[in-house]
């Protein structure tokens, strides 16, 4: 078993789901499908994995400031992530989730972790607690 | 409510203090889903109203009737109320990507609260004024409650380039055609991030419309929000004086090669033998570029049409003079209010090819509208939309 510890950014309920690190940056509008929670940019190397449900481990974000509108109607539709994982915190993105809470919407956690150590972390089994403990059975 | 987001953000952000600003560019009047339009309504249900000069960037239809969109009647109708909603908040109508060539102009050191990555970055670099790269809803909170939090790009400190990116071996007679600045602009924004850079090596003066376009480019393949050219953006008389005397982190040379790859990325469909449309205008065309427009046509028919996005501060002016109504009769869909990227306007085709010499429009056309694209000058673009198929006349790699 790994426990990895991460800063809470925006607290949110405990979380058990799969990891998907991306393995590069991502602009929210145009790279994520509100509909369908998908990587809907063919361009990125994740295009056409499911964002909904997992843990998400995002090592940059670029682009469209209209991210927080994609996060926040994910959040709406129930197709946001389970939980998100920043390398840094974006006010562009996170404003997503800061709206979301207004709006009286279950939201997501968000954390702070280091890129470096997303890719040991993709793939496997993780739950969140709500103090940013990230834990990984070994199989 | 406004006030608590922008306190939150600024807690979250590390901000200190929030301070007073003079304006703000709302880009969170583009329909995305219906929980956009429920906010803003929320919003006006609290008597909420604008305390500062508001424009709006574009929103999901073209309330001017220039161009229509395919959207589901529901989506429609939501938009609709959403666009509505903004309006009701004391925001100007200026549904443009290009406030800053529709009279928005914030002095050299003010501070503001833009959004939309071709806004911040024009605001930032071309201006002089201070803006974060705000999102939909912080944008319309800090306008709301007249204060920002202080971190980022309103600090001077944050303001200083510490990457050089030098041009100087790039060929110049390239670096003036308008094919040049998408294409560096998404060199630019892939290499440097969220840094701030300098570009150097330039053997003239570069002038709006082209460190519109790179702004733009690079502010979509990269996090860029600030941008400076020596010797001609506000903030670099010079190299030295915009790297404060200290030396760079990180020295870019720029090579004929890297160009020629950069240029290779921004087309999905190099070898296209057909183009099916043809896109201009993001950012939103000035009107220098619907002269050129006009220029090149020349009076031709197009084959396939030109989808020209602009605002309603230029379509005005083409009314007036009767541009608007010869550039339709030549087969020229003018799209105002929007674009063919945040709105379904062009028709639904399988496998097809858009062309444009836009480097925003470049990145985000495959996945927002499903054609693949070919990347070239705004020449080349008309003369291809005239006979129907992808031209190169002017000189590329």
């Amino acid at each position: 078993m790994v426990t990895v510890a991460a800063e809470v950014l925006l607290a949110g309920p405990a979380a058990s789901a799969t990891a998907l690190a991306l393995t590069a940056p991502i602009s929210f509008w145009g790279g994520v499908d509100p509909k369908t929670g998908l990587v809907a940019d063919p361009r990125h190397p994740e295009h056409g994995q499911l964002v909904t449900g997992k843990i998400l481990l995002v090592p940059e974000t670029v682009g469209s400031s209209s991210a927080a509108a994609i996060l926040l109607e994910l959040v709406h539709g129930n197709r946001a992530p389970a939980a998100i994982v920043l390398h840094e915190p974006d006010a562009i993105l996170l404003l997503g989730l800061i709206v979301a809470k207004e709006m009286g919407y279950v939201t997501p956690i968000a954390l702070r972790l280091d890129r470096n150590r997303y890719a040991a972390l993709h793939g496997r089994e993780i739950r969140v607690s709500k103090s940013g403990l990230l834990t990984a059975d070994l199989e | 409510m406004a006030m608590r987001i922008v306190a939150e953000t600024a807690r979250l952000m590390g901000a200190e203090r929030l301070i007073a600003i003079e304006s703000a560019h709302i880009d969170g009047a583009l329909y995305h889903g219906d929980s956009g339009t429920f906010f803003a309504e929320r919003l006006v249900a609290g008597g909420a109203k604008t305390s500062v000069r508001a424009t709006l960037n574009v929103g999901a239809i073209d309330l001017t009737g220039c161009s229509r969109n395919r959207l589901p009647p529901h989506e429609l109708e939501m938009a609709r109320r959403m666009m509505t909603a903004y309006q009701q908040l004391g925001c100007e109508s200026t549904w443009t990507c290009a406030p800053y060539q529709a009279g928005h102009r914030p002095r050299l050191g003010s501070q503001v609260a833009w959004g939309e990555s071709n806004a911040v970055v024009f605001c930032n670099s071309v201006l002089g004024a201070r803006t974060n790269r705000y999102g939909d809803f912080l944008d319309i909170a800090c306008a709301i409650a007249g204060r920002a939090p202080d971190y980022g790009l309103h600090r001077s400190e944050n303001r200083r380039a510490t990457v050089v990116f030098d041009v100087s071996g790039v060929d110049q007679k390239f670096l003036r055609s308008d094919l040049a600045w998408p294409v560096l602009g998404n060199l630019y924004g892939r290499l440097i991030g969220d840094a701030v850079g300098v570009i150097t090596g330039l053997t003239f003066r570069p002038w709006e419309d082209i460190l519109k376009a790179f702004g733009a480019a690079a502010a979509s393949s990269g996090s860029v929000g600030l941008f400076h050219v020596a010797g001609a953006t506000p903030e670099a008389p010079d190299e030295r004086t915009v790297l404060r005397d200290a030396p760079a982190v990180e020295r870019i040379v720029v090579t004929n090669d890297m160009v020629r790859d950069a240029q290779g990325r921004l087309s999905t469909a190099a070898r296209a033998d057909r183009i099916d449309a043809v896109a201009i205008g993001s950012p939103h065309l000035s009107l220098e570029e619907f002269d050129n427009l006009r220029r090149l046509l020349s009076g031709r028919h197009v084959t396939v049409p030109i989808y020209a996005c602009t605002g309603r501060h230029v379509l005005r002016i083409l009314e007036r003079d009767g541009h608007r109504q010869e550039l339709e009769r030549l087969g020229v869909i003018i799209v105002a209010d929007t674009c063919i990227v945040v709105t379904p306007i062009l028709p639904a085709k399988p496998g097809a090819i858009l062309m444009t010499n836009s480097g925003k429009f470049a990145h985000y056309a495959p996945s927002n509208t499903g054609y693949s694209v070919l990347y070239g000058s705004m020449g080349d673009c008309v003369e291809s939309a005239v006979w129907g198929k992808p031209i190169f006349k002017v000189a590329s790699w």
